[in-house]
């Protein structure tokens, strides 16, 4: 039977061994190469060899602990679900979402490594697997057809004893489990397991060693008598459309994704954390440091909270809410009503407030639950060996939150606590500093405080691109004072938007059903494509290049400048 | 079994071998296009080129006998020719004769890619930390800033202008960081030719050139050339500069995959850094170049 792309069957297609610590290992299977690396949080990774970027081998990248570098452009891509969270040529930029490497199903079992090239089957054992203590002996490459092979070991056994031959290019030969990974049309490798340990491990690995290297030679030399087999072709993928049309900036149509809440708790008075995961264990979509989620809650509206975690780490998402920012009903209904077990839709994560890795010195400043986008920052710079300081001030009383995981930090984290509004002045002063070259500060916390850095960085002459914030509520003054009109594609509608009016009250008037929730700019759930126009922005959800692009608004406080707005609905 | 050449890769000029370095009266044998050729230059000098048969590198030859010859050309130090029907000119490098500059060739070295990988390549700025570090570029100052392209309809040429970069060592004689400006131009589907500020005379800019024969659709070899306005460092110096640059390149080009270029833009992922790169793929898919390229599939 020749050998298929698609093949669903489970291959090993490394040892254990082959994955050190921050090693990344070149594999193949069926015609395809693969850079298998061991994130340190033990997840092994099996994705396409190839950055999508430039095409360069990935298995020549770093492996940084939770995220692959690549060592043509720094590319970064996470643990897990092999997305790119950081492009190093534009530091400041957010990279698209939807660049995620192909990645391969994995499983490390028996000392090995196990992958196939789709996900049609589920891993099972291979029969009389469990109660074993299985051994690895040396793999013994080939360059042979894989059936070949199969049919060379099988001749391998006793005439009293046939081999016993197993699904998936495997021999029994007495106690001894042969698997053969079909490297390509003409390519093999052996690779057995013993049922425990030998006694003296090194002789019975040379034993079986030589043992192999006879068959090996027997069958390179009746392969070197066939024509050589065609080798297979793998397909690559083609990336998406939007993403080949090079400027990075895709209308964020947030697509929502159901998560059960799978441990909520006290993480400081006032604050409770809550740990998002999916439903069957798989992991979450890529974020990047400063990330935000919007949390659909149960009486309709819409919160955004921060991603605390650090780079791959994406089977949960952490996040901290306040217990007495009830405003309008949002958190207090997270914090009274949301049991563990329950079910929350969210969005993918959107990230306004992008990390830059270039910096020669970060510094991130919050104030209280502020901490939360700041701690995974720390947390990226942190596995990145990247120069930070984290300050964290806290009200009189007001307890620490994450405190676990902000003493894993390995960085200068600075706590204060209780400081008057001066004390606070002052030491931002003093930690701020006259600005110099590639300094950068992120900032998080209260509005007063925000303004407080603000004002400060700017009398030490930090530039305004150096000084890095975000807001999860609009508290700019919305100038509703233009007039326009607006012409609805889909609907084959104009209508005339009047000063005091905002484009979605108007089109509820007209009788349309358009979705909204915060109505000030903030959520996002009244995003909408425009066609044509020019828009004047007065949102906090869309980042600046978004707006740039003229492609897209928020119909709740953004209006026209030009005298007319095509959109998409 | 190659692919043979299309039409405008076999009519244009390719470059061979430095001229100085051909042997006098012995052969040398090179692959071009996935042609054996051979080459050698007679007691005046002049390189003479052919369809290599049975010759081996080194024989002694007289170039008197060598009837059946390719169209031959040099030019900025190099040996140039043409498998199919050549046009009249070669592109232009102006900054070539003006009187004060050294100029010279710096070598060649063998890649194991198709040329127009090596191209783009050169063009790129977002490797210079990563590839070339703590001499072109170093960490953290990995920004490409914008900068401008535009395909010049009547040189017929990419030209991409305001490339600015820091760099910690631009070119052998700049001791100290600073950011440099860079225009880069591609008047030929496999040369690129580089201006850049040059740290010893603001008003003046110093000139790389390289020129990639392609000797398979996966393979070629860079030909480098510097116009230096550079009066303290040594032709040594300068030539060892430019091999550590290349020998730098050489093992990352090398794990490209696929080897060829694709022309597709959902190949790869391009970002507004590589302005540069899209703007060359678009000039060779409207060109109909196919040697060295996976085509766009129409
Ligand atoms: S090729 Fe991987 S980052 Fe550019
Ligand atoms: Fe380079």
């Amino acid at each position: 039977m020749p050998l298929s792309l698609s093949d669903p069957n489970w291959y090993p297609i490394a040892s254990s061994e082959d994955l050190p610590f921050r090693h990344v290992y070149q594999g193949q299977l069926l015609g395809r190469e693969l850079a298998v690396w061991r994130a340190d949080d033990g997840n092994v990774n099996v994705w396409e060899n190839r950055c999508l970027h430039r095409g360069v081998r990935l298995s020549i990248g770093i492996n940084e602990g939770q995220e692959l570098k690549c060592q043509y452009h720094g590319w970064r891509y996470a643990n897990r679900s092999a997305g790119c969270t950081y492009i190093p040529a534009h530091p400041a930029d957010a990279p698209a979402r939807r660049i995620e490497n192909r990645k391969y199903p994995v499983r490390e079992a028996y000392g090995l490594i196990w992958s196939a090239a789709n996900d049609e089957k589920p891993f099972a054992p291979f029969p009389g697997a469990e109660g074993q203590s299985w051994f690895a002996l040396r793999p013994m490459p080939v360059n042979a057809a894989p059936e070949d092979v199969v049919a060379g070991l099988a001749r391998l056994a006793p005439d009293d004893q046939p081999a016993d031959l197993l699904p998936g290019l495997t021999v029994r030969l007495g106690e001894i489990v042969y698997f053969v990974q079909p490297v390509d049309a003409g390519r093999a490798v052996i690779r057995g397991l013993l049922p425990e340990t030998p006694a003296d491990a090194l002789a019975a690995l040379r034993h079986h060693n030589e043992h192999l290297t006879h068959l090996r030679d027997r069958l390179e030399r009746a392969a070197a008598r066939k024509p050589a087999p065609e080798p297979l072709q793998p397909i690559y993928e083609k990336v998406s459309a939007d993403l080949a049309t090079m400027p990075d900036i895709a209308v964020p149509r947030g697509n929502t994704l159901n998560v059960v809440v799978s441990r909520k708790w006290q993480s400081a008075d006032g604050v409770i954390g809550f740990e998002l995961a999916d439903r069957d264990g798989k992991h979450l979509p890529t974020f990047q440091p400063g990330a935000h989620i919007d949390v659909h809650l149960p009486n309709g509206l819409v919160r955004q909270y921060s991603i605390t975690n650090g780079p791959g780490d994406l089977l949960s998402y952490v996040i901290g809410v306040k217990q007495e920012n009830a405003s309008k009903g949002g958190s207090k209904v997270l914090v009274e009503t949301v049991r563990e077990g329950d079910v929350l839709a969210i969005s993918e994560p959107r990230n306004n407030f992008p990390l830059r890795r270039d910096a020669t010195r970060t510094v991130l400043i919050a104030g209280g639950i502020g901490i939360t986008p700041l701690l995974s920052m720390a947390r990226f710079l942190d596995k990145s060996s990247l120069p930070y300081e984290l300050h964290y001030f806290t009200r009189n009383g007001e307890s620490v939150a994450f405190k676990s995981e902000l003493d894993a930090l390995h960085g200068a984290v600075h706590v204060h606590t209780g400081l008057a509004r001066d004390a606070i002045r002052g030491t931002i002063d003093q930690v701020l500093g006259p600005h110099q070259f590639a300094n950068h500060v992120y900032i998080c916390g209260p509005g007063a405080m925000l303004e407080m850095v603000q004002e400060t960085a700017a009398r030490l002459g930090w530039p305004d691109e150096a000084v890095h914030f975000e807001y999860f509520q609009n508290d700019k003054t919305i100038d509703a004072s233009s007039a326009f009109d607006i012409e609805l594609a889909r609907s084959a509608m104009t209508l005339h938007v009047p000063a005091g009016k905002t484009i979605l009250e108007v089109m509820r008037e007209a009788g349309l059903t358009v979705p909204s929730s915060c109505e000030q700019g903030a959520c996002g759930t009244c995003l909408t494509t425009v066609m044509e126009g020019e828009v004047d922005h007065q949102d906090v959800y869309l980042n600046k290049s978004e707006k740039a692009s003229n492609t897209c608004m928020m119909t709740c406080v953004s209006r026209a400048k030009s005298a007319r707005l095509v959109l998409d609905i | 079994m190659p692919n043979a050449p299309d039409p405008i890769t076999r009519n244009l000029w390719h470059v061979v071998a430095a001229t100085d370095e051909l042997p006098l009266g012995l052969v040398e044998t090179t692959l071009l296009l996935d042609t054996r050729l051979a080459l050698t230059r007679g007691n005046d000098g002049e390189p003479v080129v052919w369809l290599r048969r049975d010759e081996e590198q080194g024989d002694e030859i007289d170039a008197g006998t060598i009837h059946d010859r390719l169209p031959v050309r040099t030019a900025y130090g190099y040996t140039w020719t043409c498998l199919g029907t050549p046009a009249d000119d070669l592109f232009p490098i102006p900054e070539f004769a003006e009187p004060d500059r050294v100029n010279m060739s710096c070598g060649s070295i063998g890649i194991h890619v198709s040329a127009p990988r090596a191209v783009e390549n050169f063009l790129d700025m977002g490797h210079f930390p990563y590839v070339h570090t703590d001499i072109l570029g170093s960490e953290p100052h990995t920004e490409v800033k914008e900068y401008d392209v535009e395909v010049s309809e009547e040189r017929d040429e990419v030209l991409a202008t305001k490339c600015r970069f820091m760099q910690p060592r631009a070119a052998k004689s700049a001791t100290t960081a600073m950011e440099v400006e860079y225009v880069y131009r591609v008047p030929h589907p496999f040369c690129s030719v580089l201006y850049k500020s040059c740290p010893e005379d603001e008003s003046r800019r110093d000139v790389i050139g390289i020129f990639l024969q392609p000797m398979t659709e996966e393979r070629c070899r860079a030909h480098l050339l510097q116009s230096m306005i550079d009066s303290t460092s040594t032709i040594t110096d300068l030539r060892r500069f430019q091999q550590t640059i290349f020998g730098q390149d050489k093992p990352i080009l090398e794990n490209q995959y696929p080897k060829k270029l694709p022309l597709d833009p959902r190949a790869e992922t391009p970002i507004r850094a590589d302005k540069s790169a899209i703007a060359y793929r678009r000039w060779l898919s409207q060109k109909g170049i196919t040697y060295g390229v996976i085509p766009q599939a129409s």
